[in-house]
């Protein structure tokens, strides 16, 4: 028992830690992948190729001054962007990085929690995260803050239902909704070749989800000035950033799990093969944000209604009689 | 069914997208736009009035903080007017030189335009290509008169001075390399699918509403109005060089763009043209009355001396009378008005910017639309506020 | 012992947080106690070994429902109905007299039902032994196919009044 509790305290330490240094150094990937796209270099001056930056920023979003606008609903925003870091963090758990290793006689799966119902459990936790979008917006109680927040809340739950149909092409070919008996399941073939739509419709899910270009309607600075997040500053506004990056790590990482075949690869360690999946992934959202001019508000819900909600039934469909015709 | 309330929101004058200091004030049912009322004037530095007490050559400085992105057209206009005035013409080589100056300007507006509007969008990394070029044209104009932004090249008369030598070479680098560029813009923009369905239908306009409302420029043109005063009437010999006037057929956001990036291309081509038959002769009008006498003159003759200090402290006299000289500025008809009372000082000063009557059929755009769309046709209409509110 | 520190402390907090719901005058304020509560009972029904039933509940009323209200009191703005006092006497005699039978009849179905139910077909060890997902989905799909159909046909219909309701015109 003790020891079973203690294997899980340190998994969520080193996960979180290693996550929340992931996301830091995102942040300066994005920056310069960016850069290199756009003719310019990107931060190179703190540090050797600018490795510090993800650092100095930090320390300047720490010591700037807090902002609380006047007439904004105190504990509420306070609350929101918490409520979003909190959401993004969380959905890692059930995330398998790695095969289970034996460590001093003790068995440890290199996944925080191998829960039965563990993608259901991701689907429930990031469509919490909209919360912080919309409490935020609210609260700030300014109208960009507010038009950002109901964007980004209709934009959300259209959006997690087509990702969360897509899915279940995978789920049918497993028969579970464990994220480690997934893995498992793509052994010899990666499930990318039996579901191209499906990945093809959740990749698309996926980057609407996380708020990024074409898709960044909730805090697009053209029109909305900064959205919900325009009335925030200093740490909580740290906060959000965070949040939105682990929610791009997070939704990389489950592309790999149901997709890529997670941990697995050959030669490599399980867990460097894990990271090197991910990371293309990343650069992929990067490289889509240098490329793409932006969906209006109009069109993206069409888009999701009318043309990702239908193919990912289609799918599933497919999937089933597929599956029932070759037994 | 049920009752809504519109909500009102004021977008701008600190709006990362209103292009300067424009505010709109918008009232939305949702997100879309019931009314939009534009509110200007808060960059409003009266150029106009300032101009009247000015002698007619300092007032050229004041017109390149017109249209900031486009300093040499707005001298351009300028001088012309003055010219016209005075019954004098430039000599050829330095009519050619204006041309080719224009035109670089006009592609270094556009490429502002074309940056700044897909980043209205969303498309940020065209905004980063269209600048790269945009700075060199900038570092030639750096080269011509020592000054990006506000070149105040061109005189009453003809120019400060002749191009530089190394002038011509980096020019024709330039326009070699251009055209391909451009392609850059439209593999990243024209065939996007993502572009099309933001701009195609957005803020379109008929050919006779445009006409009524009194646009000019490519938002005209784009409307299928085969109009630029390049060739309606030209000025500065435009009408020895070859080049077609592009138009658009449904007058909306997606059209401006094409016509503006044909217009690149076109520009482009005048450029070639202008360096390849290049006059040679004097960049400034033999006429004492407006022109400095020269250097080494003015060191060993008295009489020009005392005639180089008069034009330098007291500028010339205008004869009295009225003009209107327009040129076809990047952003459309760009005029200006002098009234002479004879003396050495405008005494009215009046500009027709393109930017301010361009701006005015906004509200019968946007009417209707989201509020995405506002943001697209802000853009599309290519306004610098410093030419809106003088 | 964990399991059972971890159920009061569950059951105290969805308490009162459930209070708080209605105690709020700010609707805004009761919205977030009541995703509050329905979280805390999704714990809940994860110490019952149900996690399919829990990580249902957190989707579906957390993150879809309890959206959707928040997002329509933010649209509504409901500052006049925070200061609204009920004046009529005859309103809050009438109020506390129905919920003290209401309080009754839980009181009696508890003792009397609740305390003293047998086990089910399903109890938490066979459940876990088959998977938890699985026995739902077996269950919904087989013995109970058309209460779940009629449930889907009751969505479609409110689906459709919605968008009848909502519509300009049609």
């Amino acid at each position: 028992m003790l020891a079973f509790v203690l294997i899980a305290i340190v998994k969520v330490l080193v996960v979180f830690t290693a996550m929340l240094l992931i996301v830091a150094y995102m942040t300066l990937m994005e920056r310069k992948v960016l850069g290199h796209m756009q003719v310019r270099f990107g931060p190179n001056r703190t540090g050797p190729f600018g490795l510090l930056q993800p650092i100095a920023d930090g320390i300047k979003l720490f010591f700037k001054e807090d902002i609380i606008v006047p007439h904004a609903n105190r504990l509420i925003y306070i609350l929101a962007p918490s409520v979003m870091v909190i959401t993004a963090l969380v959905s890692f758990a059930v995330i398998p990085f790695g095969d289970s290793v034996t460590i001093l006689g003790h068995k440890v799966d290199m996944v925080v929690a191998d829960v039965n119902v563990g993608l259901l459990y991701l689907m429930a936790i990031s469509s919490l995260g909209v919360y912080g979008l919309v409490m935020g917006g609210w609260a700030s109680n300014n109208k960009y803050s507010l038009l950002g927040a109901i964007r980004s809340s209709a934009q959300m739950i259209s959006y997690e239902l087509s990702l969360g149909l897509s899915i279940i092409g995978v789920l049918m070919i497993t028969g579970s909704l464990s994220t480690v008996k997934i893995v498992g399941a793509q052994s010899q073939v990666w499930f990318v070749v039996y579901q191209p739509l499906g990945f093809l419709i959740f990749l698309i899910s996926a980057v609407a989800e996380c708020s990024r270009t074409p898709f960044d309607l909730t805090e697009c600075e053209n029109e909305l000035v900064a959205g919900y997040q325009t009335e925030y500053s200093s740490m909580k506004f740290a906060l959000y950033y965070l949040a939105e990056y682990a929610h791009i790590l997070v939704i990389s990482s489950l592309a790999v799990t149901l997709f890529f075949g997670g941990w697995q690869g050959p030669f490599l360690p399980p867990l460097v093969w894990f990271l090197i999946k991910v990371f293309i992934f990343i650069f992929f959202f990067i490289w889509i944000r240098a490329t793409f001019p932006r969906f209006r508000y109009d069109q993206l819900m069409k888009f999701g209604w009318k043309v990702l909600f239908p193919l990912s039934l289609l799918n599933i469909m497919i999937t089933g009689i597929v599956m029932s015709v070759i037994g | 069914m049920a009752k809504t309330d519109t909500m009102i929101i004021n977008m701008g004058p600190q709006h990362p997208s209103t292009h300067g200091v424009l505010r709109v004030i918008l009232e939305l049912d949702g997100e879309v736009v019931v009314k939009a009322t534009p509110d200007i004037g808060f960059l409003h530095r009266g150029l106009e009035k300032l101009a009247e007490s000015k002698t007619y050559h300092q007032c050229i400085t004041l017109t390149d903080r017109l249209d900031y992105v486009a300093g040499m057209t707005n001298n351009l206009a300028y001088v012309l007017a003055v010219e016209k005035l005075i019954g004098i013409e430039a000599p050829p080589r330095a009519q050619a030189i204006r041309v080719l100056l224009s035109e670089l300007q006009r592609i270094a507006s556009h490429l502002f335009w074309l940056g700044t509007h897909a980043h209205d969008i969303g498309a940020m990394t065209p905004l980063f290509y269209a600048l790269r070029e945009r700075d060199e044209i900038l570092f030639m104009f750096e080269m011509v008169c020592g000054s990006r932004l506000t070149p105040s090249y061109f005189r009453v008369g003809g120019l400060a001075q002749d191009l530089p030598e190394e002038f011509e070479a980096k020019c024709r680098e330039f326009i070699r390399t251009f055209p391909s560029h451009v392609d850059e813009y439209e593999t990243l923009l024209t065939r996007n699918k993502i572009w099309m369905r933001r701009t195609q239908g957005v803020g379109a306009i008929s050919g006779e509403e445009a006409i009524n409302w009194g646009l000019s420029g490519p938002i005209l043109r784009a409307s299928n109005v085969n109009w630029d005063l390049r060739k309606a009437m030209p000025y500065c010999g435009y009408e020895s060089y070859d080049f077609i006037v592009p138009t658009g057929k449904n007058g909306d956001v997606y059209d401006r763009y094409l016509v503006r990036l044909v217009e690149m291309r076109q520009s482009n081509e005048i450029i070639r043209q202008v360096l390849d038959r290049m006059p040679g002769g004097k960049v400034l009008v033999d006429d004492p009355r407006v022109v400095y006498p020269p250097k080494a003159k003015v060191q060993e003759s008295i009489e020009a001396m005392i005639h180089h200090f008069h034009i330098a402290s007291e500028g010339f006299p205008v004869p009295r009378g009225e003009v209107y000289a327009s040129i076809e500025s990047p952003k459309g008809e760009l005029g200006f008005y002098l009234l002479s009372d004879g003396s050495n000082k405008p005494f009215r000063f009046r500009v027709r910017p393109p930017s301010f009557i361009n701006l005015s059929a906004l509200s019968t755009m946007v009417e209707g639309r989201l509020i995405a769309d506002v943001v697209a046709i802000i853009g599309s209409i290519d306004i610098v506020l410093a030419e809106v509110d003088r | 012992m964990f399991e059972t520190f971890l159920f009061v402390l569950l059951a105290v907090v969805t308490t009162i947080a459930a209070i708080l719901v209605i105690v709020q005058r700010n609707p805004v304020a009761s919205a977030i106690y009541l995703i509050i509560t329905l979280f805390c009972l999704a714990g809940i029904y994860l110490l019952l070994s149900a996690p399919f039933i829990a990580v249902i509940q957190v989707l579906v009323y957390a993150g879809a429902i309890m959206v959707l209200f928040l997002f329509v009191i933010m649209l509504l703005n409901l500052e006049k109905e925070k200061k609204l006092i009920y004046r009529n006497r005859l309103q809050k005699v009438l109020g506390v007299f129905l919920g003290g039978v209401l309080l009754a009849q839980i009181g009696m179905i508890f003792s009397s039902v609740l305390l003293e139910g047998s086990k089910g077909k399903f109890p938490a060890e066979k459940v876990a032994a088959l998977g938890n997902t699985e026995v739902v989905a077996r269950l919904l799909f087989t013995d109970f196919l058309l209460p779940f159909e009629i449930v889907s046909v009751l969505l479609l219909v409110a689906i459709v009044g919605a968008i009848v309701l909502a519509k300009k015109q049609i």
